[in-house]
């Protein structure tokens, strides 16, 4: 039981808001040595799990060519290009990228997605551009729901659209527990069981990805109603 | 053959630029903070596959003390909103083909690049398909984009140095929380939690022992991150023997919605740093958990869902 100390530590350091770096440090450690290994082999333990998952930092190769395409004007062409079409709201936005988002995922094609790729340059801008067109200028809280809400719905499709797919390396995982412990189970049936969720993810994330074109009406209005009465 | 030391090579040489533009940069205050930490990030890509344990373990420690003390910051923008206006009007949509080029080649190259043998060798690790066709992909998107936009050579680390800085310390996190799930795993953390949920959860009734195991899926994947390390501690502590051997539940309609019930998890954890607090970080958003704050919703109503559709078909009627 004393080894969930680190898990402690960790639940700790991210309430207080410390610095998630050092918690994540002082959790390993602290973990390691009441394990009973030695200072130097603690230390050696955390060295080599960083160095062996070197492999998830590598989306951040993709950081010069979205800087300078940001910096030729990247956000501002999306989000002129969704102000231009009329029925285009926030909610509506994001929705079709949900949905795009579960349909290619449920296709194996998981690749055309992601955070650094297509949220930051592409799909938050056009949901605020899409917003600013309908609502005027948006306030800052605005911005920052409307982007908490973009990085949701690529979240929201990956996940529950990924299990569809027969190759992707949670159903393989799975195949491959259960037939260690002398259970066939087929891959086909694994995603069909799959499918109810991703429905179920897809009209509840949509509906409340179309409540935040609501919320966002209502802000704007109360803030106007705001400006206009100084007292 | 093109192997992920490469691509980790490729980001070392990222690093070690942002390091320079940051240590060059004598209008930033915390210049010499930023350089430090992108500096020694750099060093664990390109040289951690040769330094010892411990010396790379020293430089992860030495990170955490600088962004913990220091502080990673980023700087303001580089650019003008109305410079970006005037240029995404000289360019209009021609500025989307290199950015879409990066994920249309990279999976056309996951799909493609598996098989290419040159003189009997494969091109390609074919483990590491997917990651070295990401990054193939990138190079092929910035040479293109530095063809019709000419910005000048500097132009792409100057921007990936901004943008780099803006996500500070958490551009580092779910490498460090990939680490710790290591360290956890040698400890026997999982263990702990399995016998815990075993002893403390109501097991008595088959419909119990379904919901014990969806809300332990859940919870375990909240502290660990990943879904797919509470799958095989979860399953073999309450799944299997339980809803499957004891009480004849079907293991794949298990299996599914159990793994499905973790993904809930994973939308509602800042272990899963690259879902829910690497974006937070990138979009700009004051709060680390505003990402998360939006999806803890769905990820309860999704849970009730999940647990409902196993109690309702796990079991034979």
């Amino acid at each position: 039981m004393l080894s969930l100390i680190g898990v402690l530590l960790v639940i700790v350091g991210f309430v207080l808001r410390i610095n998630p770096l050092l918690v994540v440090t002082v959790a390993a450690l602290a973990t390691g040595l009441i394990a009973g290994k030695g200072p130097v082999e603690v230390v050696g333990m955390l060295g080599h799990a960083f160095v062996e998952n070197r492999y998830v930092a590598i989306v951040w190769l993709l950081l010069p060519v979205i800087g300078t395409l940001e910096r030729a004007g990247l956000r501002e062409r999306a989000q002129t290009i969704i102000s231009s079409l009329r029925a285009a709201t926030a909610g509506r936005v994001l929705l079709a990228y949900l949905a795009l988002r579960q349909v290619t995922s449920a296709l194996g094609l998981v690749s055309l997605g992601g955070h650094a790729q297509m949220v930051r340059p592409l799909v938050a801008p056009m949901a605020e551009g899409a917003a600013a067109a309908r609502l005027g200028a948006l306030t800052m809280a605005m911005r920052h729901r409307i982007r908490a809400f973009a990085a949701s719905a690529d979240n929201v499709g990956f996940f529950f659209g990924e299990d569809i797919f027969i190759a992707i390396g949670s159903i393989l995982l799975m195949k491959g527990f259960m037939e260690q412990n002398g259970i066939r189970i087929e891959p086909v049936q694994l995603a069909l069981w799959s499918i109810p969720t991703a429905v179920a993810a897809l009209l509840i994330h949509g509906a409340r990805l179309l409540r935040l074109d609501r919320t966002l009406a209502a802000a704007k209005a109360s803030e106007e109603r705001g400006a206009d009465d100084p007292a | 053959m093109i192997r992920l030391e490469f691509v980790y090579i490729l980001t070392g040489l990222l690093a070690a630029g942002v390091a320079v533009v940051n240590a060059l940069d004598a209008a930033h205050p915390r210049r010499w903070a930023n350089a430090t930490f992108w500096g020694l990030w750099a060093v664990t890509f390109l040289f951690g596959s040769y330094l010892a344990d411990a010396a790379t373990g020293a430089i992860v420690m030495a990170m955490a003390i600088v962004a913990s003390t220091r502080g990673v910051r980023g700087g303001g923008d580089s650019t003008s909103e109305e410079s970006r206006q005037a240029s995404a009007a000289r360019w209009g949509n021609r500025l989307f083909i290199p950015a879409l080029l990066i994920p249309v080649l990279a999976l056309v190259g996951t799909l493609t690049l598996r098989d290419v043998r040159i003189g009997g060798v494969a091109l390609v690790d074919p483990k590491q398909v997917t990651l070295v066709a990401l990054a193939l992909a990138t190079i092929i998107a910035l040479t293109v984009a530095m063809v019709m936009l000419r910005p000048g050579l500097a132009t792409p680390v100057r921007e990936a140095r901004r943008l780099l800085d803006q996500v500070g310390w958490a551009a580092v996190l779910p490498q460090m929380l990939a680490a710790l799930g290591a360290v956890f795993a040698a400890a026997g953390v999982g263990k702990a939690v399995s016998t815990i949920a075993t002893q403390w959860l109501p097991l008595g009734q088959p419909v119990m022992a379904v919901v014990a195991y969806t809300v332990g899926m859940w919870l375990f994947t909240i502290i660990m991150g990943n879904a797919f390390a509470a799958f095989p501690v979860m399953t073999a502590g309450i799944g299997l023997p339980l809803i499957v051997l004891k009480y004849g539940g079907d293991p794949v309609v298990m299996c599914a919605l159990g793994m499905l019930s973790g993904y809930c998890g994973t939308l509602m954890t800042p272990m899963a740093a690259n879902y829910n607090i690497v974006p937070a970080a990138l979009l700009e958003l004051p709060d680390q958990y505003g990402v998360i704050k939006v999806q803890v919703p769905t990820g309860v109503a999704l849970l009730v869902v999940n647990t409902m559709v196993m109690a309702a078909f796990v079991y034979p009627r």
